[in-house]
């Protein structure tokens, strides 16, 4: 109880140093939201002065980092210039789609990894196991970018799958509707998702089952005359879960970031768009939120693996007690 | 030992292709038929030239060649002129390109004489050669992942060795610096290191500050693991026997404990440049990073967003094989490297 208090306080001083990092990164940045105005000759200096004033750009850094302290603290998360709203209705529901988008790819890959990576283990050295590994490496090879690019090339010339119109387009896209076609706009972006995390998953599956398969208390199951896949269930599983877990974890804390590029290139609006624009027009408040968001579900996702370790495996409770 | 002899020539022999690419990818000018900037308005989007061996009257060429290209004047397809041969020519004389920056050549491994055209991998959108602009466009982001590596890996083992040899304040600093920069996720690092850079670029630039951004933000996975084989190394007997003698820090750290993290160093070494290389990737890709004329992996793939050059044109994906050839490889080696380490130390 009093180690996860301590964990509790550990990851909050964790998140106030991320905030004011990215704050002073984001503030070191040269240029500010209005620059584009500048270059417009119809717009005067002074006007674009007094958006500066009336919008506080220009501010010393502690007051701006005060203010965003403060707009924490009433839920508004600061003002969206681009958007002109408050950035916390603007990036709830973006973060919403990213999460059904990565909830159910995490889910996919997870139940796909572990009878897969099962599987190999299992057919050890066989060519079933080769064949796996084979797969594995080279869906290890291809990065997101592209496997985002190649399912939409066959997406648009094969099936009748929502294509999502092409590249960058879907950086305005609305959110589809929830009962129309939701999972047929979801099928693409999981999919991508879903084979870009299998392969870390499926070899840590894998390696993880090959170590708990080895150790002696499974011969001793085995010499036992237990049937085999009551072994596997019951004795070998358990023990393979213990590194699994905190993995797990860890897939938890990427919930809100893993999915950026492959929903910039697939058009899902989820933050990747929208984070991309902010960044591109230099709309401070609407990147930090995201980043935040992300850190949070990071940090948050260490924790829970923490946790399960401590759940699962009674010799790190013993040696912590 | 014949039989692990025959074990470590056979992993090494991934080393050959690994080597090979990076050989061509330093002197893309030689291995390279054009120059990337060349372009040929008349034959945009034109696919691969196919060699030949056998020509229209059937007779047999022991030398591979090409035909000539006519655009069709009415349906402005381009065909193959059958007329006129032009043979596969090595050490050919061709465009003028510069070895390294600092001397200038004129020899290209091969080509075909000149109105004669050798597109290995089809024409982009100007006319241009594809496998040439692969080739210099791999050269910027291969050696941008390369440095982006080594100064990741040099920061984080430096700092890795200082926290894991000196232990407490040092020690307990570095690892919340190290939780810090690993609670924010990678892309978005990425792009608020990139944003405090201007936006527009000259390109030299923009490969440098590339090299230093992905430099910046890699350096806490390798350091935290760093750390960790320090903190067991410096319990190891011959440590605590050095100490005895009266050994210096320094001696004990050179001599005793950095020898041990040489192998671990190697594998992240080899498993940190594609994700480097990747990194370039990504924000060229975005268009943040090396811009047009001047080729990169990131650019090139970046013209597979547009929607008809990804669903018409196969060959624009080649650069992308060919980048996803040179991560199996490197993912190969690693493991190789793996299996090693793990051998020695058993």
């Amino acid at each position: 109880m009093v180690r996860t208090g301590q964990r509790l306080l550990h990851s909050l001083l964790l998140l106030a140093g991320v905030s004011l990092f990215s704050f002073v990164l984001l503030s070191v940045a040269p240029g500010n939201f209005f620059d584009e105005l500048r270059l417009n000759p119809q717009i005067s200096p002074q006007t674009v002065a007094s958006l500066e004033q009336q919008y506080g750009v220009n501010r010393s850094f502690p007051v701006r980092y005060a203010h965003w302290l403060g707009s924490i603290a009433n839920g508004s998360l600061g003002y969206s210039l681009l958007y002109r709203c408050d950035v916390g209705s603007l990036i709830l529901p973006r973060a919403r789609n990213t999460l059904v988008l990565t909830t159910a790819a995490t889910l996919f890959a997870w139940i796909l990894a572990l009878l897969w990576g099962i599987l190999e283990a299992l057919h050890r050295g066989k060519w079933l196991d080769r064949l796996g590994g084979a797969c594995t490496s080279l869906l290890l090879a291809i990065p997101d970018l592209l496997l985002g690019l190649i399912l939409l090339a066959l997406a648009a010339r094969v099936t009748r799958l929502p294509a999502f119109g092409d590249g960058l387009g879907g950086a305005f896209g609305s959110p589809p509707a929830a009962n129309a076609g939701l999972v047929s706009h979801l099928f693409l972006p999981v999919l991508a998702l879903t084979l870009s995390v299998l392969p870390v998953l499926v070899r840590h599956v894998r390696s993880a089952m090959i170590a708990a398969l080895d150790a002696p208390f499974v011969q001793a199951a085995h010499a036992h005359g237990i049937p085999a896949w009551r072994v596997l269930l019951r004795h070998a599983l358990p023990a393979a879960l213990n590194s699994l877990l905190s993995l797990l974890g860890f897939s938890i804390g990427g919930l809100l970031s893993m999915s950026l590029l492959t929903e910039v290139i697939l058009g899902w609006p989820g933050l990747g768009p929208l984070v991309l624009e902010a960044m591109f027009a230099r709309d401070t408040y609407v990147v930090m939120a995201a980043v935040m968001l992300s850190a949070v579900f990071l940090i948050f996702g260490n924790l829970v693996a923490d946790l399960f370790l401590y759940w699962n495996d009674p010799r790190i409770r013993v040696v912590s007690a | 030992m014949s039989r692990g002899m025959h074990g470590r020539l056979r992993r090494a022999l991934w080393l050959v292709p690994l080597a090979a690419v990076h050989l061509a990818l330093l002197f893309p000018g030689f291995f390279a038929p054009y120059d990337f900037a060349e372009q040929n308005r008349d034959f945009p989007f034109v696919a691969p030239t196919r060699l030949h061996c056998v020509d229209a009257a059937g007779a047999f060429h022991l030398r591979p060649f090409v035909y000539a290209l006519k655009t069709d004047d009415v349906s402005s397809v381009v065909q193959e002129d059958t007329s006129r041969i032009f043979p596969l020519r090595f050490f050919i004389t061709g465009s003028r390109y510069s070895v390294l920056g600092h001397w200038h050549a004129r020899l290209h491994l091969f080509g075909v004489e000149r109105p004669g055209r050798l597109w290995l991998f089809g024409t982009d959108d100007f006319g241009r050669d594809v496998f040439s602009r692969m080739l210099f466009g791999g050269r910027i982001s291969v050696c941008a992942g390369i440095l982006g590596a080594a100064i990741a890996l040099f920061a984080g083992a430096s700092l890795g060795v200082l926290a894991g040899f000196y232990g407490r304040g040092t020690d307990a600093a570095l690892m919340r610096l190290v939780e810090l920069f690993l609670a924010l996720p990678w892309l978005y690092l990425l792009l608020a290191v990139r944003a405090i850079l201007p936006l527009r670029i000259r390109t030299i630039d923009a490969f440098l500050l590339l090299v230093a951004v992905t430099g910046l933000i890699g350096w806490a996975r390798p350091a935290r693991l760093v750390r960790g084989m320090v903190l067991s190394a410096r319990e190891r007997g011959f440590v605590l026997a050095a100490r005895s003698m009266c050994a210096s820090d320094w001696h004990i750290l050179r001599r005793h404990i950095l020898p041990q993290t040489y192998a671990t160093l190697l594998t992240i070494a080899v498993l940190l440049v594609p994700q480097f290389i990747l990194a370039e990737v990504t924000l060229s890709f975005l268009g943040l990073g090396v811009s047009e004329p001047i080729p990169s992996w990131g650019n090139l793939l970046a013209q597979l967003q547009s929607y008809r050059v990804l669903t018409s044109y196969w060959w624009m994906y080649l650069p992308a094989a060919t980048l996803v050839m040179l991560f199996l490889l490197y993912h190969r080696a690693s493991s190789a490297l793996e299996k090693r380490a793990t051998q020695v130390s058993v």
